[in-house]
């Protein structure tokens, strides 16, 4: 059956939107962990601010608490504010929405699994806070993810729409690494001198914890964690089901399976590879030569041009 | 003496159970307390999980309010749907003919059974169709008849609606959860399925595709989009029948068609079912400020581009005025007897009628000419003098817009209520479907007042469902 092309950007919006509410809380995990470092040498700029920043949402924070950037606040900013696009609430909500408009192309299961997440966050919302300990709301959140992700793989046909999902899926997933990444170079930029340290390595696990990828970074690597093995890890190991070379391949293999099922080829594939291989070819020395902070920016600007030009070929319905 | 009961309890009267409902009596009085919460909370949770809710307009508060699902069935013998069945099917055939008639000919106004100024300057008569012939000469492809009942042989149309009843969901999501949470009930009494509808609903729209659709036509259903209290309904037929959502904004028109937008580029749509009002169909055709319609849209109708259901036009076959006519449609049309008959109904408009419902508003209902949704109406019995002074003064102000009727004695039927079990109001929508064939799946919309005593089963004003069951033969 065709895919109305208003639907398909539904599709790829529930897929970015469950990934998204899994970065913020994973993001969340960094910062409160980032947090338990004591604080003795001063000269760190505030590890929940750099949350803030990596997830984009500093401006907002700031407009809405100034600069009493604490736990509870940034708790209340990232989980539940509804002025906040990029809270768990909101994803969850909005991807919810989202569904409830195609819920003709939804299975059961996935529709099951996105409402239950409303409906359970209503509850979270309604819950006294003091009742509520973080590591609860972070592990409810990977949980939710992990439940529709899987309803989603095991349950969707595997058509257009089921394609466009994955695509939103693993563009926000590849976004979200890099900005994660990003995390470490705020809380380290004010003190270079840090680097190599054993305070840098806490931080550098910490944001693997926060990947769920500490252990796998272990048997991949082994030794001693350093920056470098850990950039490689995270951007160009294609073991690593959350780097950003995976998640590029993952978006370009859906899209070819557009392709193929469209019968066209267009710029959207095109861009795609490209990204692709330029990720194939970069080694960890040269995104170090050319710093880690520059890289990044650079790779999630590239992101979203992928992503505004799968809008324009997909997401528009305009005759091609 | 024994008092006689006012109003006819569908269970049975006085301790004697009619044979539909015998497989419910102990069902119903043997179950502990404990075991219905759980099972009503159960359906709850149903409903909420498959995203059944209701928004009701201008209310604000929950958007996801549910409707009130009672778990006791309503039930019909085989001999009395059959009845039922007859005189819905005849009367959405009636209907049919005479909007086929008057955007035609005109015959029934010539004949004079009708005053041509009840049709022809009816809000309703849509002038831009004039003439047109939809395929197979439908105009009204869904008709949801809303019955009540007050006697063991005897209902009464309240209405008909001709234009995109709604409702048709929950009868068959009433009947999924019931299936769901009490099977044996369904091992040990024979209840006719309704889970054909979304399969004869898809029938009846590709048997009216226009003339110049060759193969498979595509059908897609036109909705106002996620935020229409009805969209769950728009979604769930579209799924059922494996169609297309569409919204205003999918739709555009080139050349002598019109087409979706999709992921492939443009494609042809060539039957609409559309769940948005006549005036917001196409904005260069009626409203200009429409975002919800499609420029251009009845000009590839006029020209046989695309069938829309039901046809731009068919609402003046259920407008209030004309329905005191359709027992002479059915004469007229179809030379037979009607079935099912008429609420007798004064036209506030004319003198005679007026006087005798001013004098007895107190036994009254009295309706407003266009409202729906139990909203602006006047059920005399159930109010106090003020109230009762107060409409007075409404309608003496605008006569035309009023209607007014006897309170019917509305049937009851047994229903969960705190106490434990009760009578209460109910009503009844079923669903005739007019294509190349006319069908009626065996139930319907059972709505009921559960406030006790009220008469009013809007769902917006605190109405709810029950399962509808007609009993195999």
């Amino acid at each position: 059956m065709t895919l109305l092309a208003r639907h398909a950007e539904n599709l790829f919006w529930i897929g970015r939107l469950v990934e998204r509410a899994e970065t913020v809380a994973r993001l969340f995990e960094v910062g409160s962990r980032n947090a338990l470092i004591p604080n003795t040498s001063g000269g760190f700029r505030n590890e929940w601010e750099s949350v803030l920043q990596a997830s984009g949402t500093a401006g907002r924070f700031e407009e809405k608490y100034g600069d009493d950037v604490r736990e509870r606040n940034v708790e209340s900013f990232l989980f539940f504010d509804s002025d906040n696009p990029s809270s768990v609430a909101s994803c969850v909500e909005s991807a919810r929405e989202n569904a409830r408009i195609v819920r003709t192309s939804l299975t059961s299961q996935t529709w099951d699994a996105l409402n239950n997440a409303h409906q359970e966050m209503r509850e979270l919302k309604r819950t006294e806070r003091s009742k509520l300990s973080m590591n609860d709301l972070i592990d409810w959140t990977l949980r939710t993810a992990a439940l529709i992700r899987g309803t989603i793989e095991d349950t969707q046909l595997r058509i257009d729409g089921y394609d466009f999902l994955n695509i939103g899926t693993y563009l926000e997933r590849a976004d979200s690494t890099a900005r994660l990444l990003d995390v470490k170079y705020f809380v380290l930029l004010p003190q270079v001198d840090f680097v190599g340290t054993g305070l840098d390595n806490y931080q550098w696990r910490t944001i693997l914890r926060a990947l769920s990828a500490h252990r796998a970074f272990n048997w991949a690597y082994g030794g001693e964690v350093t920056a470098m093995k850990i950039a490689d890890f995270l951007i160009l190991n294609r073991k690593a089901p959350r780097s950003l070379i995976t998640c590029a391949e993952e978006a370009c293999w859906h899209l070819d399976r557009l392709a193929r099922g469209y019968g066209t080829t267009t710029e959207a594939q095109t861009q795609a590879r490209s990204l692709v291989a330029k990720l194939s070819e970069i080694t960890v020395d040269d995104i170090f030569d050319e710093g880690l902070h520059e890289f990044l920016s650079r790779s999630i600007n590239e992101i979203a041009g992928l992503s505004a030009v799968i809008s324009e070929v997909y997401l528009i319905g305009e005759a091609r | 003496m024994v008092e006689k009961p006012i109003y006819f309890n569908e269970m049975g009267m006085d301790g004697a159970v009619r044979p539909p409902y015998a497989g419910l009596d102990s069902w119903a009085a043997d179950m502990p307390d404990e075991f219905r919460n759980t099972k009503q909370s159960e359906a709850e949770a149903l409903f909420r999980r498959i995203g059944i809710t209701f928004a009701v307009y201008g209310e604000g508060g929950d958007p996801d309010r549910l409707i009130p699902f009672d778990m006791f069935p309503r039930i019909f013998a085989a001999n009395e749907w059959r009845k039922l069945d007859r005189g819905v099917k005849q009367r959405a055939k009636a209907l049919n003919a005479f909007l086929m008639d008057v955007y035609g000919r005109g015959e029934i106004v010539k004949a004079g059974k009708i005053p041509g100024r009840l049709v022809y300057q009816n809000e309703a008569y849509e002038k831009s169709v004039v003439g047109i012939k939809p395929p197979r000469g439908v105009y009204s492809h869904i008709v949801g008849i809303d019955l009540v009942r007050t006697g063991p042989d005897e209902f009464f149309v309240l209405e008909d609606n001709c234009r995109t009843p709604s409702g048709v969901s929950y009868m068959l999501e009433n009947r999924e959860i019931m299936m769901r949470m009490f099977p044996q009930l369904f091992r040990e009494n024979r209840i006719a399925p309704v889970e054909n509808y979304p399969a004869q609903l898809k029938r009846t729209l590709a048997s009216v595709a226009p003339e110049k659709c060759d193969g498979e036509p595509t059908i897609a259903i036109l909705t106002p989009g996620h935020f229409n209290s009805a969209y769950y309904e728009h979604s769930f037929l579209a799924d059922m029948m494996g169609v297309a959502l569409v919204e205003g904004q999918d739709l555009f028109v080139k050349g002598d068609f019109c087409y979706m937008r999709t992921t492939e580029g443009p494609k042809k749509v060539d039957v609409i079912y559309r769940r948005i009002d006549d005036a917001f169909i196409d904005p260069l055709c009626f409203r200009p400020e429409s975002m919800l319609g499609v420029p251009g849209l009845m000009n590839v109708y006029r020209s046989g581009g695309v069938a829309i259901a039901s046809a731009p036009g068919a609402g003046v076959a259920d407008d209030k005025a004309i329905y005191t006519f359709v027992p002479d449609m059915i004469r007229f049309y179809l030379g037979e007897e009607p079935i099912l008959n008429n609420v007798p109904t004064w036209q506030c408009s004319k003198g005679d009628d007026m006087k005798y419902v001013t004098e007895n508003l107190a036994e009254l209902v009295v309706k407003e000419v266009h409202g729906s949704g139990g909203y602006g109406m006047l059920v005399g019995p159930r109010s106090t003098k003020e109230q009762i002074e107060a409409f007075r003064a409404k309608i003496e102000n605008d006569p035309s817009n009023y209607i007014a009727q006897p309170t019917l004695a509305l049937s009851t039927c047994p229903t969960f209520v705190e106490e434990g079990i009760a009578p209460r109001h109910v009503d009844l929508r079923p669903y005739c479907l007019v294509g190349e064939n006319i069908e009626l799946v065996p139930g319907g919309l059972t709505r009921v007042a559960l406030t006790e005593g009220s008469l009013v089963v809007n769902s917006s004003q605190g109405g709810g469902v029950k399962d509808t069951w007609v009993m195999a033969e």
